[in-house]
């Protein structure tokens, strides 16, 4: 088993607060991860330190597959949707890889994009302002931006919050097909239920990792209870961290 | 007919000049003001344009009313003042508008103290309101020089541009260039500001940038359409704006921005994409 990612003992945060402490593991090549804990636990935090948008405040993170290699979906909140771009030149994006900054978008990336659109049902929906799509629609329409990429490691930031059951069912078949694909997936889950029922493998992150493994393992009562102890928002009178100072 | 519209441009080398000078302007400008506005950084333009005023009050103080001193002066002010804000925001606790509005507010009071030391308040009116009437060739030139460059600058990272405003996480987890293209991008303001301010001065010149953009918003929500639109309301603001200032003897600057103001209040009324007016009038609902 070849790891996708690997973590060592790394901590991530902002202004020296961490949001995740000394964590370390492996995710494997071709797994498929829910990645689920409290708000302010350090998930998306995580998702970030991988793409390499934030800087590890200490230990490292390998992405063996490559940074080149990762597709990454932001939480909806931070995409600004007042921008007026169409629904087609969104999605066209998908295509860096290949048109970079300045490269243009041939047939074969016309004819992608179409496809892609048409896999996450949104033919027709090409030339739409992406202001005037609904959540779920939105949703599907960044997925068909994740299909473009088509990257080794997916990174799926909360991508089933306020979204409908059929586009939740839709969005979770994609995921499952990029599974069978051999790609790796990692996602960002307040659903346990879904959890439970499509992803094998699960971490529980607090800040502190409460556990990592088989999705039936991790996601116990027991272990609920003990991501609820830690306290999400950092607090300014902490100490200096005792594994820093020895 | 012709003596109203044509005339004063084919009688007059001046009119001509601020003519040619007012459409290059708003070529360039306009789309900055574009992306601008689509960043939420409206207000920053408007710093920017006080900024440059110390840097280009003391090109003056050192050359007098000279082109290059003043130009360089210009744009070394606003390079340093938008770096400096940046820099502000990055490594301490105000963010980059409250920065900004510091260090403009302090170049401000510094660049009418420097004008002030040595020249008359005509120099200062000059500087702050421009002379679009007395633009020669060297000044043309660099105006025309500037646009070119905005233009093709924005060709190249408009992709980039683009992504950065509307999902910067993406651009991040995707390349490294977020940071460099925002940082072109602020020395295109820079630029066109200095540009602008040798035909409408350092206040004005942010007009033609942001009312155009502003107007044309409410007219369309492609982004392709709304830089057009900016472009061409910039120019006919220019245009009208110099017939005005030629008839009715008014001064030409104020005029050139009053009827893009115009432009932006008749958007306001009449725009088809959020203007006052569709929105008051009750329509019928459509089927789907």
């Amino acid at each position: 088993m070849t790891a996708a990612i690997r973590l060592q003992d790394l901590t991530l945060g902002y202004d020296r607060h961490p949001a995740v402490h000394h964590l370390s593991g492996e995710i494997a090549e071709g797994s498929l991860t829910a990645l689920v804990g409290p708000n302010g636990g350090g998930k998306s935090t995580l998702l970030k330190g991988i793409t390499g948008v934030l800087t590890p405040l200490g230990g490292r993170i390998d992405v063996e597959v490559g940074r080149e290699n990762i597709a990454y979906l932001p939480q909806s909140a931070e995409i600004d949707r007042d921008f007026p771009l169409s629904v087609f030149d969104l999605v066209s994006t998908g295509l860096w890889h290949e048109s970079g900054l300045f490269g243009g978008v041939g047939r074969t990336g016309r004819e992608k994009i179409k496809n892609a659109l048409a896999t996450v049902s949104l033919t027709g929906f090409e030339d739409r302002p992406v202001g005037t799509l609904s959540g779920g629609q939105m949703q599907r329409a960044l997925f068909a931006r994740l299909l473009l990429q088509e990257a080794r490691l997916i990174l799926l930031d909360e991508p089933f919050t306020a979204i409908d059951e059929a586009t939740v069912r839709d969005l979770i078949a994609l995921i499952e097909r990029w599974n069978k694909e051999g790609r790796t997936v990692l996602t960002v889950l307040h659903d346990i239920d879904l959890a439970r029922r499509h992803f094998p493998e699960a971490i529980l992150l607090a800040r502190h990792c409460i556990a990592w493994g088989e999705t039936k393992k991790v996601l116990t009562p027991d272990n609920f209870h003990r991501a609820s102890h830690v306290r999400a928002a950092p607090d300014p009178a902490a100490d200096v961290c005792a594994r820093e100072v020895a | 007919m012709y003596d109203l519209f044509i005339g004063p441009f084919v009688e007059f080398g001046f009119m001509q000049r601020a003519l040619v000078g007012s459409l290059a302007l708003a070529l360039g400008a306009g789309p900055v003001g574009v992306f601008l506005m689509l960043r939420r950084m409206s207000l920053m333009g408007d710093a920017m344009a006080h900024a440059i005023l110390p840097g280009a009050a003391l090109g003056y103080l050192i050359a007098g009313l000279s082109l290059p001193a003043m130009t360089i002066g210009g744009l070394a002010a606003g390079v340093a003042v938008a770096v400096l804000a940046g820099l502000v925001a990055r490594f301490t606790a105000l963010r980059e508008d409250a920065s900004l509005a510091a260090f403009y507010l302090v170049s401000l009071a510094l660049g009418v103290m420097l004008v002030s030391l040595r020249g008359s308040n005509v120099d200062l009116l000059h500087v702050l309101f421009g002379t679009v009437l007395a633009l020669d060739d060297a000044a043309l030139i660099l105006i025309a020089g500037i646009t070119s460059l905005t233009l093709i600058t924005l060709a190249l990272i408009y992709r980039g541009l683009v992504l950065e405003c509307i999902d910067p996480n993406f651009l991040r987890s995707v390349s490294r260039i977020g940071t460099p293209v925002h940082l072109i991008f602020l020395a295109l303001v820079v630029m066109n500001l200095v540009g602008g301010f040798q035909a409408l001065g350092t206040l004005l010149a942010v007009g033609l940038m942001m009312l155009p953009a502003a107007g044309a918003r409410l007219w369309t929500t492609d982004i392709a359409k709304l830089l057009g639109l900016a472009v061409l309301a910039g120019m006919a603001s220019g245009y009208a704006g110099l017939l005005v200032s030629y008839h009715a003897g008014v001064p030409a600057g104020p005029s050139i921005i009053l009827a893009a103001g115009v432009f932006y209040l008749v958007s306001l009324a009449f725009g088809t994409d959020g203007g006052v007016i569709r929105r008051l009038i009750p329509t019928r609902h459509l089927e789907a």
